[in-house]
């Protein structure tokens, strides 16, 4: 594998030399990465490697950790998001983020997906609202499922549901990068193969980021794959080489189930 | 590369011993079935050639034990990386190794066929070749074992003297069946023999490209191959 196969040419996100502390211990050990438009990238590592830390701090999730520091650079289009210009709100409704757990509103599943553009301002009338959770709903796979039931509560749905829910309600304010941190852990293997397919389907239209524990799901999802450890990034390649022929020692002794 | 055994899962390791275990078993069988079979055909000792002949039958069960173990083994601890490798090569070398013993029968089946052969020049060339040969499938096996793509590099050059046996053989019977018509029929059994022994150098070769596979991850170079041998069908499969 050359270095140019790795290349990308226009990265969505770029991090340079990123450290992130909580408090005394440092998390993130000097991490430069490029997260690619059309692609899917993964991270993948042991608990407590980082992956998470590092995928919260590029839509600066971590500001919510009152300990939480951030060094380095991280640029969304060239621009950096820790200046102090940066609107944060603006920010996350840009780099979407999906978490482990669902966790819809208790709302309605059509209050779940309008919230978040009626409050950016992008619903000037309930028609376009309408239009825009509409829209939202049948990209997560999910509108044929509950077109009827709209305002039924969020929370009544199967977790598999609430998971493509919260899709629905991260993607409806058309964001550029979506950030999913585990999203099936917590699901069956039907309603992971629908996040998974759903995850092919919204490739090119987002840049995504995946946390996975799953390095199958890692290896079927995503075409560059990151490997952590400790903190430090190990290995950054093709997902294809990852899982065929790691460069490093320790990525192969995760990936081939040796690790620890 | 060392072999390290030394996954989370244990059992994974269980199987991937096991597997090694059949595929060494399995190669010391093939190199013992073509030296006994060049012994036969050496001494015209057609007991020993019945018996290369049945006991090909344990060499192609092994193929097939190590075909279902490494089935199961992928269906059941998703390989990655280098285990994954090991899992495509197994399955590949088990198959060349199983050519190669059907090549050990093709040779020992042609022992009751022939009446004079101990006058024919070309016998004790053969017998040359042959351990040649057998000490390509012994190091390509070898390589396999030990993780060592250097050995297998070596195999792979080395592969080159056969080349060079086959090419003089091929002249010697020609050169000897003009000069002798009556033993024609023998030569030409001869002919197939060394033809054989040219292709079990081949197919030594491929394990060790396989086994440069599996240490490397990467497929070996297209090696500076020997000249084609002069019957221009070297890599023309027969037997």
């Amino acid at each position: 594998m050359t270095q140019d196969d790795l290349t990308i040419a226009d990265p969505k996100m770029k991090a340079e030399g990123v450290n992130v502390f909580y408090g005394e211990k440092q998390a993130i050990n000097n991490v430069s990465i490029d997260v690619g438009t059309d692609l899917v990238t993964a991270f993948i590592g042991p608990s407590g490697c980082g992956k998470s830390t590092f995928l919260r701090s590029l839509n600066r999730m971590n500001d919510t950790v009152a300990s939480a520091k951030v060094t380095g650079r991280i640029e969304l289009d060239g621009e950096d998001i820790y200046a102090p210009s940066m609107d944060v709100v603006q920010l996350r409704a840009r780099v979407g983020m999906v978490f482990q757990k669902p966790n819809p509103f208790p709302k309605s599943i059509y209050d779940n997906v309008g919230y978040g553009p009626r409050i950016h301002g992008l619903a000037p009338t309930k028609a376009d609202l309408d239009v825009i959770v509409e829209r939202a709903l049948v990209r997560a796979g999910l509108w044929d499922e509950v077109k009827d039931r709209l305002l039924e509560s969020g929370t009544a749905l199967s977790g598999g549901q609430q998971q493509r829910l919260c899709i629905a309600r991260a993607i409806a304010v058309d964001p550029e990068v979506i950030l999913m941190d585990e999203p099936c852990s917590a699901l069956d293997p039907i309603a992971t193969a629908k996040i998974e397919e759903l995850i092919h389907e919204l490739r090119g239209k987002f840049a995504i980021v995946i946390v996975t524990h799953n390095m199958q799901q890692a290896a079927r999802v995503s075409q560059r794959t990151a490997f952590f450890h400790l903190g430090t990034l190990v290995e950054y390649g093709k997902t294809t080489d990852i899982f065929t022929n790691p460069k490093q020692e320790r990525t192969k002794d995760y990936i081939t189930g040796r690790y620890g | 590369m060392a072999v390290v055994n030394d996954h989370t899962v244990k059992a994974f390791d269980e199987d991937l011993n096991r597997l090694r275990g059949l595929i060494s078993e399995m190669g010391g069988r093939a190199e013992q079935a073509l030296l006994q079979a060049m012994t036969a055909l050496h001494k015209g000792d057609l007991d020993l050639a019945a018996q290369v002949v049945r006991d090909d039958k344990k060499i192609d069960a092994l193929e097939s034990e190590v075909e279902q173990l490494a089935v199961q083994t992928i269906a059941l601890r998703a390989p990655m990386a280098d285990d994954l490798r090991e899992m495509i090569a197994a399955l590949k070398i088990v198959s060349v190794v199983e050519r190669i013993g059907d090549y050990a029968k093709n040779i020992a089946k042609r022992v009751a066929l022939m009446d004079q052969t101990r006058s024919i020049e070309a016998i004790p060339l053969l017998m040359s070749m042959s351990s040649i040969v057998a000490e390509l499938i012994h190091d390509a096996l070898d390589s396999f074992a030990a993780r060592d793509a250097e050995l297998a590099v070596r195999v792979t050059v080395r592969d080159k003297n056969v080349d060079d046996f086959y090419n003089s053989i091929f002249r010697t019977l020609v050169t000897f069946m003009m000069e002798n018509p009556k033993y024609i029929s023998e030569s030409a059994h001869l002919l197939f023999v060394a033809k054989n022994l040219e292709r079990m150098g081949d197919h030594a070769t491929n394990i060790a490209e396989m086994v440069y596979y599996v240490v490397t991850g990467e497929h070996m170079e297209e090696r500076e191959r020997g000249e084609q041998p002069e019957d221009g069908a070297a890599e023309q499969e027969q037997g």
